[in-house]
């Protein structure tokens, strides 16, 4: 085990791993790559999987079948305690028993390793925690024991550390700067970390790659900036931010441009943002990219601009933004983000309005009505 | 007492002085009881421990304040004693050794079966206490099963067990597994499976998880389990009446003798007090032991 455990990190591989608990598959054929030194994050609705996958990581569940290696090293029959992974606990699972010095030092006394006490010490002092060494983890508030948490598994230099939604207990303030926190370990010892989310703000703040997890697989896995302005799939660009999504149908190509059908309007879409194959196309496009203005304005709308009359239903002030929500004709409800910038003279409730947006925002996604209507009922139930 | 009382906490709301008068008032009941069933015969106990005998009248005694009466029965008794502490020390252990694996099993891995289980565990109790031991004397009968077989396997010293210390002890076990069961099974029950996930995370193998993990955090039950078995395993005298011999006669056999059949009141009392005190004391180290260090 030693020799894996040199500063040479290797990547993460999971290789058609599948788990299933009776006939259902929580995780199905999973194949990943999480490369060395990373900052790692699977976000998915609770029960997409991404739980059991870290656990099989961590050997603490068996995949029914598929591999696990790190680098060249299949560790897929290992047991749990024979692992060069550590985990930090979604509760954080400290020893209640020991005190923060020896819940620290519990991995390294396990591994008879030298000098424990110089190393805890180092790492406690990395985690801001030195004084608090011979206090019981009840005395601790939640973000100091969540320091402890990550302390005590990442002082094994593991070569892939594991965090079960480590944030998840945390009131909003602490959290956000656990987040900065962890990210700043991160980058400090450079180790691989896996993170176990469904918040994909925590996600995209602390993640350098993103993987999208929904029913067991993988929906889109990227930098969580391409993820955002390009989603490939309907959950991604449902569960990932938020998008108005109207299914249409392709009428036509000029060159770049695709252009579809949807309820009578025509939407124009770069080809290369469209990740639909069949004719049946939906078209996305995010809130805040999307510009309102009075309906006698709309000789203003740029050439080329997907443009849309609609009605606004609602308005709420949020300090840096307004959000408008506007019913289109056909009787849809669209989404819109505009930044407080422009002085006065917002739109008001009943307000005719026409809705513009780039093209190069736009973005086709493969489905039509019925998957919308789905997509919409899954996230409902599972967020 | 003191932990008893209400906590000053939240004293802006309500007077210190109402709050503390309303903690002696709940007390009340409790004291009453345990006055009427506890204090007074204690106090009675132990002046009848230093009552003298009425000279040429068997059975009738005088107040006095005769403390002669404790070194005289100790020295005739020390055996019996020493034999009651033997007898429920072995006991302890074999009854923890066979409550641990089933505690642990019915926290951990009985799941549905858990709730049956436990009523398992207390369905013997149902029956009277006497009446079970009185079971033992015929499973443990010189022409039983049980003794045949280890017969046939030479492995009894006396060729029997009925009558011997090996029965007293084995009912003694038997009699107060339940009390170390339950205990065990409260304290295991609390042990989050996650902190064993987590020591198996930290390279602890099952076996160190469990020295390191499980069994310092059932610390609690085994400490109220063993004082459960302990303490009433060293006065009874059921199981030393029906399954032992005459050579097995525990401190509560003589005690019972003592009052009953001799009628030496201030012997028996005396002999009560003295086995109150070892005890008390004997509890007192073994708590101070297992209590500072581990206990959480």
């Amino acid at each position: 085990m030693s020799a894996s455990r040199g500063r040479n990190v290797e990547d993460l591989n999971l290789r058609n791993l599948t788990k299933k608990f009776g006939d259902v598959a929580a995780v199905d054929d999973l194949t990943l790559t999480v490369p060395a030194g990373s900052f790692f994050a699977l976000l998915g609705a609770s029960g997409c999987g991404k739980t059991t996958t870290l656990r099989m990581v961590a050997g603490l569940e068996e995949p029914t079948s598929g591999t696990i290696a790190i680098g060249d090293q299949d560790i897929t029959r290992l047991r749990a305690f024979q692992r060069p992974v550590n985990t930090v606990f979604q509760s954080y699972a400290l020893f209640p028993h020991l005190d923060i010095f020896e819940n620290v030092a519990f991995g390294l006394r396990r591994r008879k390793v030298k000098n424990v006490d110089q190393k805890v010490n180092a790492m406690l002092e990395l985690v801001e925690l030195g004084p608090m060494a011979r206090r019981k983890p009840s005395q601790l508030s939640g973000g100091q024991q969540q320091r402890v948490a990550v302390a005590r598994a990442l002082i094994n230099e593991p070569d892939v550390l594991l965090l079960d939604e480590p944030l998840g207990a945390l009131d909003l303030k602490l959290r956000r700067q656990m987040q900065i926190e962890l990210k700043r370990i991160q980058m400090e010892v450079g180790t691989t970390f896996v993170h176990v989310t469904h918040d994909q703000e925590e996600a995209m703040t602390m993640a350098d790659t993103v993987a999208v997890m929904n029913k067991g697989r993988i929906e889109q896995m990227g930098h969580p900036a391409d993820i955002y302005e390009l989603p490939q799939t309907v959950f991604v660009a449902n569960f990932l931010g938020q998008s108005n999504l109207f299914a249409g149908s392709r009428t036509g190509q000029s060159g770049e441009v695709i252009m579809v059908d949807s309820h009578g309007m025509k939407f124009s879409v770069l080809a290369s943002r469209n990740s639909a194959m069949s004719d049946e196309i939906i078209i996305g496009i995010r809130p805040e990219k999307i510009v309102v203005r009075d309906l006698v304005d709309q000789d203003a709308v740029p050439a080329g601009h997907n443009a849309l009359e609609g009605r606004v239903t609602d308005v709420s002030y949020t300090g840096v933004s307004t959000q408008y929500v506007v019913e289109t004709l056909w009787g849809q409800d669209v989404t819109v983000f505009e930044q407080n910038v422009i002085v006065g003279d917002r739109c008001d409730v009943g307000d005719p309005v026409i809705l513009h947006w780039s093209p190069e925002h736009t973005f086709g996604l493969a489905g039509g009505e019925t998957l919308l209507h789905k997509t919409a009922q899954v996230l409902a139930a599972g967020v | 007492m003191v932990a008893l009382l209400p906590s000053t906490g939240a004293k802006a709301q309500v007077s210190p002085q109402k709050r503390s008068r309303t903690g002696y008032f709940l007390l009340l009941p409790g004291m009453t009881w345990l006055a009427i069933f506890f204090a007074i015969p204690f106090v009675t106990l132990f002046l009848t421990s230093l009552q003298a005998p009425v000279a040429g009248e068997s059975g009738q005694y005088v107040p006095a304040f005769q403390v002669s009466n404790y070194p005289d029965a100790l020295m005739e008794y020390w055996p019996q004693f020493l034999k009651s502490f033997i007898y429920a020390g072995i006991a302890t252990a074999l009854a923890l050794l066979i409550a641990y694996p089933l505690a642990y099993f019915i926290a951990f891995k009985a799941g549905r079966w858990r709730a049956l289980m436990l009523v398992l565990v207390i369905a013997p109790s149902f029956a009277s206490f006497l009446l079970r031991t009185y079971a033992w004397k015929t499973i443990l009968a010189d022409e039983g099963f049980i003794t045949s077989f280890f017969n046939a396997l030479h492995l009894l010293p006396d060729d029997r067990i009925l009558n011997t210390s090996i029965a007293v002890i084995a009912g003694l076990t038997y009699n107060f597994l339940p009390f170390m069961i339950l205990p065990l099974y409260a304290a295991l029950e609390k042990v989050d499976p996650r902190l064993i996930e987590a020591s198996n995370d930290l390279y602890a193998s099952a076996f160190t998880t469990f020295r390191k993990v499980t069994w310092p955090l059932s610390l609690p039950g085994v400490v109220a389990g063993t004082l459960l078995t302990f303490i009433p395993a060293t006065g009874d005298y059921i199981n030393a009446e029906l399954l032992g011999s005459t050579q097995d006669r525990m401190i509560g056999n003589i005690i019972q003798t003592n009052f009953i059949e001799f009628r030496d009141y201030p012997t028996a009392s005396a002999l009560s007090f003295v086995l109150m005190a070892v005890i008390l004391v004997l509890v007192f180290t073994y708590i101070r032991r297992a209590g500072t260090e581990d206990l959480v």
